[in-house]
């Protein structure tokens, strides 16, 4: 291949980055989630989606984007916690399947009622005026928008770690990660903790939906394939592992990136043989503590 | 929407009719005075809004047969059905459509798996069938049932088409990006059938997988080709999505961007810019009406019909694929399928388009691809393309009988 | 709804209802092939009766797997979708007779089982969900990109039998009633084989490793090796209803893979009621009427799908049918 340069390869590197931004922000909350729960949050890419219409229903009501940017994590975020009070709460303790079901039931209704009010054809969504093109990264341009998106997936990641570090509350949710009886016995108020692990989590999946708009407009289908994915990561990382969320969500980003780059149609397979030969070698995942799913 | 609530609740009367009881099968004969024309569609699904024009479109057909007459009194009605865009679901429909309400032909899809089901179901219980959406597949000789017509142009009509286009205006060393299915690959094969008479230079040949949602991965290394001509070939959001980040990605401004289809629907919902200077083929635009006079008539029928909306280049083959098969049978005054095939095999009709006819051994529209380019239009403004000319194929620009496997 | 009216006048209904549940139990098999032989006459069209027939021996071989083992898998598409193309291969491919292609079929269900259990066995619980989602979605993928044998995104078309040849008889299978009592005739047999394995010491296994894990390995059995196994009958399952699918339909649709197809699955054990031998089919045939019916008022059929099924989870975790066996219980 001639016109492979290592200018190329630079590129693909940071377009891989850049789709792995987005994976690690969904990653992270279904990891968070997961940890502190033991909740495999089915609906996960039906907020992301939803992120997505929020923002589109904004900016179409005239709220400029860096407005929306913060408003639809705190929307979604909101529809979270609703969600945990009043649905996935009183199936806590009536074994581990009940609340995957019922999130799998919501996402069909989530994504239906968009349909019903949005339609089923879907938007385009215009880049933001100040990231339209691109700029030179040294390697070569690079459109301005996606060195957006990995910069607003750190500020993110930067905050959840002083939030996880510097907080009480922190301290408790990293805590009931590794252990939830503990911090019961201990006198905390785990159901809070836990109402308010899920807000976080679907707020940041809300966050990544709307990031994702103006890259690939919106439409009701958009959280389907992007879970499975973020399954894949969150396997690759290890369940519960933070950490293990943005390596693999990276990695996965730069696969997919690469994979793009020699054999196209083979993407899609790279990320499940990317998450068939971890699980043949190291079960738990990257940072998984291992014996925690059996 | 609303006109189709009405339509398919209609559709549920006379189906709940029929099905009211097992017993009331000479109620079922009384009914077969009308002519039953089973519409299976994706109403449900990213296409749903192109679906709806399908029916629209179709609707006209059905009405103004009604008007002028019938077949000898006999009215046509229109059973629509939702297929979803699921072939299992389509062929379960087209099984209904068959055993429960007996219809007397099925006109639809709005997918190439889709129409292979349907055509499937058709074919082994001799069932007259109009497929009104692209594939090559159905012309071939292993697909081929004499009781299927396809009204809609093929990928190597259309590709060879826009190719014959570009190449000689924009230039011969050409990159190609499709999807990796069926369509993409076909389309792939009509351009490069006349890119290889003109002696097109490939860079490269780059398939995406379908329904993919970031492009990203592979536009910098298309930059890096610099290519006269970039060939997307894909369909609905993937086009969609693509042409928005090819454009973000700076790509417009050193090569020509090419795409076998621009859909009508898709150029509105998106809006001008990631579709501005994109040039492409489609079987009808309504901007038509200016210089043919029979789509002047399809239009404004179309137009008194539905509040002044303008149909869709996939809706009118609705039109045209539910008019063909009630002219004929008025032609020779039945619905039976072995008198109402030859008369589709002799109709020469100029519906909406100009001129088509179907060819003998595999049943295809022989008519015009129209090669359009998306301009900057405001929105709201239904005039978004102009026609750059008007290809009227001939059956040399088909795939030849032999090449498709008949003898 | 039937034995209900019958029985409402009796003082001792439930205790009638009690006895007809039990009697449910020891003829279950019997009872089914009764149902299935009596339904055309009830559906409203006989192409829709054989989907539910299908899709019911679909969430009968994951209730196997799910219901009375315990284990979640939203992979399952991938076990019905190789069924469907081995059978559809098979046909198309090397002009097989339909026999031999049904076997291959639950052959086909069986080897992707295989794979996929060996590589999901090792993760359990939630993990074991998200495992088998993404392998399925794997497998999709390598049959989508397998354009040859498979027709890719097109589906395989042309899996056509017209008639089918049984003991010196010729039946017409494009007859829809024809086409609905074959079909049947095979979902019947493997009631009865799924009944067999229940009542075998094998299904007393199967039901002590879901009761508790540590007292089956106690007792010296190899739960890895149970759930492998399970796993794979399961598969056996699917692959016939797969094969029987790609007969019914004389296509093979991409979409059989696809992970809504494993959604559907779980929503049906679930709605039906999972761990039930009836539930499976009940749920199909409520899914599927449902969404016949539904979706010819409104395309958002989705919606009330969804609502049944959360409603489900929420309220009836044991499903319509389980519901009704614990109601009459006390």
């Amino acid at each position: 291949m001639a016109d492979l340069t290592l200018q190329l390869l630079g590129l693909q590197l940071f377009t891989g980055i850049a789709l792995g931004a987005l994976y690690v922000l969904l990653a992270i909350g279904l990891s968070l989630i997961f940890g502190m729960l033991t909740v495999v949050n089915f609906a996960h890419g039906a907020f992301y989606m939803l992120g997505a219409y929020v923002g589109l229903w904004l900016l179409m009501h005239g709220v400029n984007f860096w407005t929306a940017l913060i408003l639809v994590p705190l929307a979604i975020g909101a529809l979270g916690l609703l969600v945990e009070r009043t649905l996935i709460r009183p199936l806590y303790g009536r074994g581990l399947d009940y609340p995957l079901l019922l999130t799998f039931g919501l996402s069909y209704m989530i994504v239906e009622l968009v349909r019903v009010f949005f339609g089923n054809t879907g938007y385009p969504v215009d880049t933001p005026d100040v990231l339209q093109g691109a700029v030179d990264i040294g390697v070569g341009y690079f459109p301005l928008y996606r060195l957006f998106v990995i910069a607003a997936t750190v500020v993110v990641l930067v905050g959840l770690w002083l939030f996880l570090e510097r907080t009480s509350f922190g301290l408790i949710v990293r805590a009931g990660a590794r252990d939830p009886e503990i911090v019961r016995i201990l006198g905390v108020n785990i159901a809070r903790v836990w109402l308010i692990v899920f807000g976080i989590g679907t707020g940041l999946a809300g966050l990544a939906g709307l990031l994702a708009a103006p890259l690939q407009g919106v439409i009701p289908e958009m959280g389907g394939p992007i879970l499975a994915e973020s399954f894949v990561v969150t396997v690759v990382g290890g369940m519960g592992s933070l950490l293990g969320a943005v390596v693999a969500g990276l990695l996965v980003g730069v696969v997919v990136s690469m994979t793009s780059l020699f054999a196209p149609e083979m993407s899609r397979v790279a990320i499940f043989a990317l998450m068939a030969i971890v699980l043949l070698l190291r079960p738990q995942g990257f940072f998984g503590r291992a014996g925690l799913m059996s | 929407m609303k006109n189709n609530g009405l339509t398919r609740r209609q559709a549920v009367v006379a189906t709940g009719a029929a099905l009211a009881s097992p017993f009331l099968f000479n109620i079922a004969r009384a009914e077969a005075a009308t002519i039953k024309v089973g519409f299976p569609v994706p109403l449900t699904g990213p296409y749903g809004a192109e679906a709806q024009d399908q029916v629209r479109a179709a609707q006209v057909a059905i009405a103004e047969f009604n008007e002028t007459g019938g077949l000898k009194g006999r009215r046509a009605e229109l059973l629509v059905r939702d297929d979803k865009l699921n072939p299992g679901e389509a062929a379960t429909r087209a099984l209904e459509l068959i055993e429960s309400d007996k219809v007397d032909f099925i006109v639809g899809s709005l997918s190439a798996s889709v129409q292979l089901a349907v055509n499937n179901v058709t074919k082994v219980r001799k069932v007259l069938y109009n497929s009104i959406s692209q594939s090559d597949a159905i012309n071939e000789a292993k697909e081929f049932s004499r009781y299927t017509f396809h009204e809609a142009l093929n990928p190597h009509m259309t590709g060879g088409a826009v190719g014959r286009y570009a190449f000689s205006k924009y230039g011969k060393r050409v990159v190609f990006l499709s999807a990796d299915y069926a369509y993409g690959h076909e389309m792939v094969r009509g351009f490069q059938a006349v890119g290889k008479a003109m002696g097109i230079e490939t860079l490269a040949d780059i398939r995406h997988p379908l329904g993919a949602t970031d492009f990203s991965a592979l536009l910098p290394r298309i930059q890096a080709l610099k290519p006269d001509v970039l060939v997307i070939s894909n369909f609905g959001r993937d086009q969609q999505i693509v042409l928005k980040q090819a454009t973000d990605f700076g790509l417009k401004k050193s090569m020509k961007i090419v795409a076998p289809i621009l859909l009508y629907t898709a150029r509105i919902a998106a809006g001008a810019k990631a579709f501005e200077g994109v040039v492409g083929g489609t079987s009808y635009y309504w901007g038509l009406e200016k210089t043919i006079p029979s789509a002047r008539a399809f239009n404004d029928r179309f137009r008194k019909m539905y509040n002044g909306r303008l149909p869709s280049d996939y809706g009118s083959l609705a039109y045209a694929g539910v008019k063909t098969f009630l002219m004929a049978a008025r032609q020779v005054g039945t619905t039976d399928p072995e008198a109402v095939i030859p008369a589709m095999e002799a109709l020469k009709y100029d519906y909406y388009k100009g001129p088509e006819y179907y060819r003998k051994c595999d049943h295809q529209a022989v008519q015009s691809v129209l090669i359009i380019e998306s301009k900057n239009a405001p929105p709201g403004d239904p005039d978004v393309f102009n026609i750059l000319a008007i290809d009227q194929l001939s059956e040399a620009d088909l795939r030849s009988c032999q090449e498709l496997g008949f003898h | 709804m039937l034995l209900g009216s019958a029985t409402s006048v009796a003082p001792d209904t439930s205790e009638r209802m009690r006895g007809f549940l039990s009697f449910a139990q020891r003829r279950r098999a019997w009872l089914a092939a009764l149902f299935l032989i009596l339904f055309p006459l009830v559906a409203p069209f006989k192409a829709l009766a054989a989907m539910i027939l299908i899709y019911g021996l679909y969430a009968l071989g994951f209730n196997i797997l799910f219901g009375y083992l315990g284990l979640l898998s939203f992979g399952h598409s991938a076990l019905f979708g190789t069924g469907a193309y081995f059978c559809g291969i098979a046909i198309t491919h090397f002009g097989l007779p339909w026999w031999a292609a049904l076997a291959l079929g639950v052959l086909g269900g069986v080897l992707a089982a295989a794979a996929i259990g060996a590589l999901a066995i090792r993760t359990l619980g939630i993990y074991f969900a998200m495992v088998t989602l993404a392998l399925s979605q794997c497998l999709y993928y390598l049959f989508y990109e397998a354009t040859d044998w498979t027709g890719g995104e097109n589906g395989l078309t042309g899996v056509n039998v017209k008639t089918i040849n049984l003991f010196g008889f010729h039946l017409d299978f494009v007859n829809p009633i024809v086409h609905y009592y074959v079909i049947a005739a095979f979902v019947i047999v493997a009631l009865f084989a799924l009944s067999r394995i229940l009542a075998s010491p094998f299904g007393a296994v199967i039901e002590g490793v879901r009761e508790s894990e540590a007292r089956a390995r106690a007792s010296g059995i190899d739960v890895a090796r149970v759930r492998f196994v399970t796993f794979v009958v399961s598969g056996a399952f699917c692959g016939l209803a797969g094969a029987l699918l790609a007969l019914h339909l004389s296509i093979v649709p991409i979409e059989t893979m696809h992970y809504d197809t494993s959604g559907l699955a779980v929503m049906m054990c679930l709605l039906g009621g999972m761990g039930t031998f009836f539930g499976p089919f009940i749920g199909a045939a409520i899914f599927l009427l449902l969404e016949n019916l539904v979706s010819l008022y409104t395309v958002h059929w989705q919606l009330i799908v969804g609502a049944a099924f959360i409603a489900c989870v929420l309220f009836f975790p044991r499903g319509v049918w389980g519901t009704i066996l614990q109601r009459s219980r006390t």
